[in-house]
């Protein structure tokens, strides 16, 4: 147990000695929905046990980790009425009559150079008993990466779920001087509470759909850097990068397979929009779709054996499936006259996609039960696009206007919380939330 | 007039019609109905009074633009399209013949035909979307003549607005194909 620990430590260690160059425009976080039902818990402050001050608020991060889920509600500093830092000093009583469930304390410890060690414990306090304790290595430069570590092991003790906060985002954001045509695009990862950004990709000319490998390392993009469509793949820890496809006419939507062995991709190359895969180890390129419709927007299902996407074949898009053995096509969407960019929830159970009601009106992110066909909208905002969901299914990341700056919003996949995360200048688009990083 | 128009119409339903059987393997009784939609939504717009009338002044400075000179390259660059629609409104025809007769007349000149759409939708439908409106200015430009050598369609989608803002007046000019010589 203990050397499974250590090597994800190091390992998660490394990633971070890599992605050491750190841009400005971090995303901010609004929170726009909260959750009356969220379960209290309290964090108190790790004590230091070092020279000078941290850099980082690591309990701070681990509470608004937690309160983001929609799941948890945390106790306002200014409530807490002692300062506990290790199993003897917690009183239950006192945290019974805070009515919190649970409780986190700990501390920080400098070791030698950068190194720290953090030693932290998760209480119940109505059953009176620790649900975990731990001591986790970092040091000083990677204390949010620490505590994002910590969030995650928290999280899936009380929820049995794995957690999402080590994960990481893509999105695009682009800047145009003043009213001219001149626009900056850039693409970024940044951690999956919107901090700790960093520029992929700079480019004068669009930028958009990036698509993460199943291993987290990679990202699959659209660029119009050689004045039209082309994908591009880039590795993350090296920054190099190759042009994946150049065919005339459309080179879009790229779309991993679970297996990381193929890349889902639309070409017009035979006339008109349709689904190809690309096989990367031997560059074999098979075609997918036959129609004369828009197919487009093609995304895998959990096992690799079906896409689902989005064509205009009944007159407007909707959403379909094709089983890539039988090549047997079935429409899936039926509500509204609108539906667009689908992409399954890690269990296959439900398929969340851009919806607009038959009525016309706003295009909303919605989820469609594949059990019952019931179809629930998410969000409310007008021109809700990109969904992306979070590899433990619990959130969705999706782009928004808020009046014309585009901006990140993340829903629970239960509608019962909503955050923004807008970036300090520029419009922030096409977002994809990456799979887990180990 | 009326009559050319028509008969216009369903060249160009004659064009979706053998470009459709072209790319499917699947469905005919859904191109069927492709093609009908195609004609009545062509025929809606013709039987709109005001839209005919602009489409005549148009074709009257049209001709005497003709009679100057073909080899003038057109002062009307961008068509508009309906939302979600990549059918050529019959009130362009008369922009569309005049680059015709520039390109037949220039057959050096090449033109890149840039697509795109409005921002409502999701980005790469869009992307599709427009390089559809590309794709029938191109089979139109063809049908008059032009060598498809001096074509060629790109789509931008969503992502090069001609108008900030969400007005469905902005959107009405977004949603276009940009004539770049």
């Amino acid at each position: 147990m203990i050397n499974a620990r250590h090597l994800i430590t190091t390992s998660l260690l490394a990633l971070v000695l890599l992605l050491s160059s750190l841009a400005q425009a971090d995303l901010i976080i609004r929170i726009t929905k909260g959750n009356d039902q969220a379960i209290p818990v309290a964090l108190v402050p790790f004590m230091w046990k070092g020279k000078g001050s941290l850099n980082e608020d690591v309990a701070g991060v681990i509470s608004a980790n937690l309160a983001r889920t929609g799941l948890f509600r945390a106790l306002p500093r200014e409530d807490l009425i002692s300062l506990p830092t290790k199993a003897e000093e917690v009183v239950y009583r006192d945290w019974r009559l805070l009515k919190v469930n649970y409780l986190v304390v700990g501390s920080i410890e400098a070791l030698e150079g950068k190194n720290i060690r953090i030693r932290y414990e998760l209480f119940d306090i109505n059953r009176q008993e620790s649900l975990l304790s731990e001591s986790v290595a970092g040091n000083l430069d990677n204390l949010r990466n620490r505590a994002h570590f910590i969030s995650d092991r928290i999280y899936e003790r009380l929820t049995g779920q794995k957690g999402i906060f080590s994960t990481r985002i893509a999105y695009i954001t682009s800047v145009q001087k003043g009213n001219t045509m001149d626009y900056t695009y850039r693409l970024h990862v940044a951690d999956a509470d919107g901090q700790k950004s960093r520029t992929i990709l700079t480019s004068k000319q669009p930028l958009l759909s990036p698509s993460w490998s199943p291993d987290a390392k990679k990202l699959a993009y659209v660029s119009f850097e050689t004045g039209r469509q082309a994908i591009f793949v880039q590795e993350l820890a090296t920054g190099k990068r190759y042009q994946l496809t150049n065919f005339k006419g459309l080179n879009g939507s790229p779309a991993w397979s679970p297996d990381g062995k193929k890349i889902a991709m639309t070409l017009s190359r035979d006339g008109n929009a349709e689904i190809y895969i690309y096989h990367l180890d031997d560059r074999r390129l098979t075609r997918v779709t036959h129609h004369y419709a828009i197919d487009t927007e093609p995304s895998w299902s959990p096992d690799g054996k079906s896409l689902i996407f989005t064509s205009g074949r009944s007159g407007g898009p909707q959403v379909y499936r094709i089983n890539l053995l039988s090549g047997e096509e079935s429409r899936l969407s039926f509500e509204g006259n609108y539906n667009a960019r689908p992409r399954y929830s890690p269990d296959g159970r439900e398929i969340f996609m851009v919806h607009r009601g038959s009525g016309g009106g706003l295009f909303s992110i919605a989820a469609l039960n594949m059990d019952t066909g019931r179809m629930r909208i998410l969000s409310t905002s007008p021109l809700d696009e990109s969904p992306s969901v979070a590899p433990n299914g619990a959130m969705v990341i999706y782009a928004l206007m808020i009046g014309e700056k585009g901006v990140l919003g993340v829903v629970s996949t239960d509608g019962r919380i909503q955050y923004e995360l807008p970036a300090a200048n520029g419009n922030v688009r096409e977002p994809a939330w990456s799979p887990y990083l180990n | 007039m009326e009559l050319m128009k028509h008969s216009k119409v369903f060249a160009l339903a004659a064009v979706l019609a053998l470009v459709a059987g072209c790319g499917s393997t699947g469905n005919t009784e859904e191109v069927a109905d492709e093609v009908t939609e195609e004609v009545v939504a062509e025929e809606v717009l013709s039987s709109d009074g005001a839209v005919a009338e602009a489409a005549d002044s148009a074709a009257a400075a049209e001709a005497e633009a003709n009679a100057a000179s073909d080899a003038i390259l057109p002062a009307i660059n961008t068509i508009y399209f309906d939302f979600d629609k990549s059918n050529i409104r019959s009130e362009f025809y008369d922009v569309l013949n005049g680059h015709a007769a520039y390109l037949m007349a220039n057959p050096s000149a090449k033109v890149k035909l840039e697509g795109h759409t409005d921002e409502r939708g999701t980005p790469e439908y869009n992307l599709a979307l427009g390089e559809r409106r590309g794709n029938s200015v191109q089979r139109y430009l063809s049908l008059q003549g032009v060598d498809a050598s001096q074509l060629e369609v790109v789509s931008y989608g969503e992502e090069r607005p001609a108008v900030r803002g969400q007005s469905s007046q902005a959107y009405s000019k977004n949603r276009r194909v940009e004539f770049n010589y």
